[in-house]
């Protein structure tokens, strides 16, 4: 059992009573809503004859429906309209702070809580979205969490949860050149596998990870839960604290340096005791892309699509299906498969250093004219900082649609979706059969740096090519 | 789909029924409810649409759309079940088809913890059981009696003994699976707790 890990500290804080099934009663110190998964909690309030028990505990986006092209309202989308008209009402009446469009902080819940200063160390983090694990890139435990228990979070401000066991990745030496933390943490699931995290929370450390900037610590910590972990954390340091450091709402004057002396004191021990210790050297890693049907299904740039005989019994099922369904042949090279859509956003990638890396490739270049490529940025204030940098006028100049926040096509619940069996590369987190909106649509996840590269050669490409 | 539904309430003690087989590794919830169908602001008309684009693929030959198979309510899965995105609707989506309770190899965390909070068991068995009930079932009915307080799963011809978290077991015996008021019970030390923590007096915006 792990003891002194930041994960126990954190947890043992919070931890309200211990329930008589066995599990405990875990306070949350942020809640965070959207349109997609809140409604029915809601409505169980009002069927409970309940009430929201701290509403500022409570913060809403909206991101998940929302339309890229034409924000405008009534939305043309009448469910969506009426998601979103939902989420106002409930907001209202309980008086939980929104971000709606135009208030320039809505974005995706998981790109918008870090910028305003929400996400802070040492706090339980919960929404109704499994890349809730993001926020543990600033030393908090944030999970995602069902309808049922948005509902206790709205009722409690607890949820009944099993404590997890703690797995720490040390990763080794630094990244190469062209090689991002998207391409480490595809690597890790990789090598993990896609449910080694199950019951586990994953505690990623080590000169690797501590080189990171904090977006690139999100976007690692935001693909936990495609190892299976629910949640995953990195050690606060001084990179957390001057990213917080004067946010709309993080500690000011006095209280900075009493929250800064209190968030010094939660990392992990020297001589904390872990459930399980994984090692793995950064510096191997070169772009990676995904092949299959999960997110564990990927290969280096320059290596072939595995062959089923290489595999291991149990990946082997999924194998023969993710060739089926990519059309794709064992031993067939990854670079050069050709790419019909490039998509950079999400929760994953959709951050302004993501944009930044991207339009570095893009500059002065040319969208392939076989590719439809847009980008999405995570939130306004994404938005505005590129604009401000001129990083819109590069996308555009280059190809790119420039949109509107929001997830977009990383799930496609708006109107941006892939057709028919579309191969897409795409800065999104989920490779699943159908994730990008049409049945048969195929989902290649790169880092936005080889999506930028993928669009300019109209195929998959090596990022280093251009960069170096 | 069973015509009507009503929601598990109370203890859970028993569940007997038919099983309904589906095999494969890492079937993710947005195959189990595909993203569009989450445009709803209740969960009611998600019964029709579970597997939808699996089962508009296989053009009639899919686990839930055989005839046989539509009174089925024990659903056997196979390693990392419900693995992907927090959507509580893919286990709302299997029960308003009517399923009452899953066996498989293993369960992706937030799809488990969706199906407890809705009263759905989910229980384990090693690869070898599974493969077992799943040939079975592709030659005959099989009928399981699962009776919780002794995690036994009982047929005719097959016997197995069954793996739940013990605190999941505890909640659907005692009835207290719907967690809101237990948690509600605590309310003095819900309030403790908020006038302990330290960041709630280091931010003044929200």
């Amino acid at each position: 059992m792990s003891k002194d890990t930041l994960f126990d500290k954190v947890w043992d804080l919070h931890k309200v009573s211990s329930l008589p099934g066995g599990s405990d009663q875990i306070f949350i110190g942020l809640h965070l809503i959207h349109e997609v998964t809140s409604p029915q909690a809601f409505g169980a309030l009002k069927d409970k004859n309940l009430t929201v028990k701290f509403p500022s505990r409570t913060v809403a986006t909206v991101d998940h429906i929302v339309p890229t092209d034409n924000q405008s309202r009534p939305f043309k989308d009448n469910l969506a309209e009426q998601m979103i008209e939902t989420l106002e009402k409930n907001c209202l009446q309980h008086k939980i702070k929104f971000f709606n469009i135009g208030s320039g902080s809505q974005g995706i819940v998981h790109v918008v809580a870090p910028e305003l200063g929400l996400t802070q160390p040492g706090m339980t983090i919960a929404c109704g979205d499994s890349h809730t694990s993001t926020h543990g890139a600033f030393g908090s435990i944030a999970f995602g969490i069902g309808t049922s228990q948005v509902r206790d979070v709205l009722a409690t401000q607890t949820i009944a949860m099993n404590k997890l066991k703690v797995r720490q990745i040390w990763c080794e030496n630094q990244l190469s050149n062209g090689v991002y933390a998207k391409d480490l943490v595809l690597h890790i699931i990789n090598k993990l596998g896609v449910k080694a995290g199950v019951g586990f929370a994953y505690e990623f450390a080590g000169p690797a990870i501590n080189l990171l900037s904090m977006e690139e610590r999100m976007t690692i910590c935001n693909m936990s839960i495609e190892g299976g972990a629910r949640c995953g954390y990195i050690n606060p340091d001084e990179k957390t604290f001057s990213y917080m450091k004067n946010k709309l709402c993080s500690p000011k004057n006095e209280h900075w340096e009493k929250a800064l002396k209190w968030w010094k004191s939660l990392k992990s021990d020297e001589d904390s005791i872990y459930d399980d210790v994984i090692k793995i050297d950064a510096s191997k890693i070169e772009p990676t892309v995904t092949w299959g049907i999960t997110p564990g299904q990927s290969i280096g740039i320059n290596q072939q699509i595995p062959l089923l005989d290489e595999l291991s019994p149990n990946d082997k099922l999924v194998a023969e299906e993710a060739y089926e369904y990519m059309s794709f042949k064992q031993g067939q090279s990854i670079k050069d498969i050709p790419i019909e859509v490039c998509f950079i956003g999400s929760c994953t990638n959709g951050r302004i250093s993501d944009l930044r890396v991207a339009a570095k490739v893009l500059k002065d270049k040319k969208v392939s004219k076989n590719v439809k490529a847009f980008v999405v940025p995570g939130s306004e204030k994404v938005a505005n900082e590129a604009k401000q940098e001129g990083l819109d006028q590069i996308f555009k100049d280059s190809g790119f649609q420039w949109r509107e926040p929001g997830c977009s096509m990383c799930l496609a619940m708006n109107s941006d979706k892939l057709i028919g069996n579309q191969i897409s590369a795409s800065s999104s987190n989920r490779n699943f059969k159908g994730r990008q909106g049409s049945p048969n649509g195929r989902t290649l996840l790169m880092s936005p740096a080889m999506v930028a590269a993928a669009a300019i050669n109209g195929k998959v490409s090596d990022v280093r090519e251009f960069i170096n | 789909m069973k015509s009507e539904f009503t929601p598990p309430i109370g203890e859970i003690t028993q569940i007997n029924g038919q099983c309904i087989s589906l095999i494969g590794n890492d079937i993710d919830t947005d195959r189990i409810i595909p993203a569009r169908f989450l445009k709803c602001v209740n969960f009611d008309s998600l019964g029709k649409s579970v597997f939808e684009d699996d089962r508009a693929t296989l053009k009639g030959r899919h686990p839930f759309d055989l005839e046989e198979n539509k009174n089925a309510t024990i659903l056997i899965v196979n390693s990392n079940f419900g693995c992907g995105s927090s959507r509580e609707h893919a286990p709302q989506a299997l029960m308003r088809w009517g399923i009452r309770a899953i066996i498989g190899e293993s369960f992706a965390d937030i799809f488990y913890s969706n199906c407890i909070a809705i009263g759905i068991p989910c229980f384990t068995l090693t690869k070898k059981s599974i493969e077992e009930i799943q040939n079975y079932c592709d030659n005959q009915f099989l009928f399981l009696e699962i009776d919780l307080k002794n995690s036994l799963a009982k047929s005719k011809d097959l016997n197995f003994n069954l793996d739940i978290k013990e605190s999941s077991r505890k909640m659907f015996l005692s009835g207290e699976w719907d967690a809101t008021s237990t948690l509600l019970d605590n309310e003095n030390l819900i309030e403790n707790k908020f006038n302990q923590l330290p960041y709630i007096k280091f931010n003044t915006n929200f």
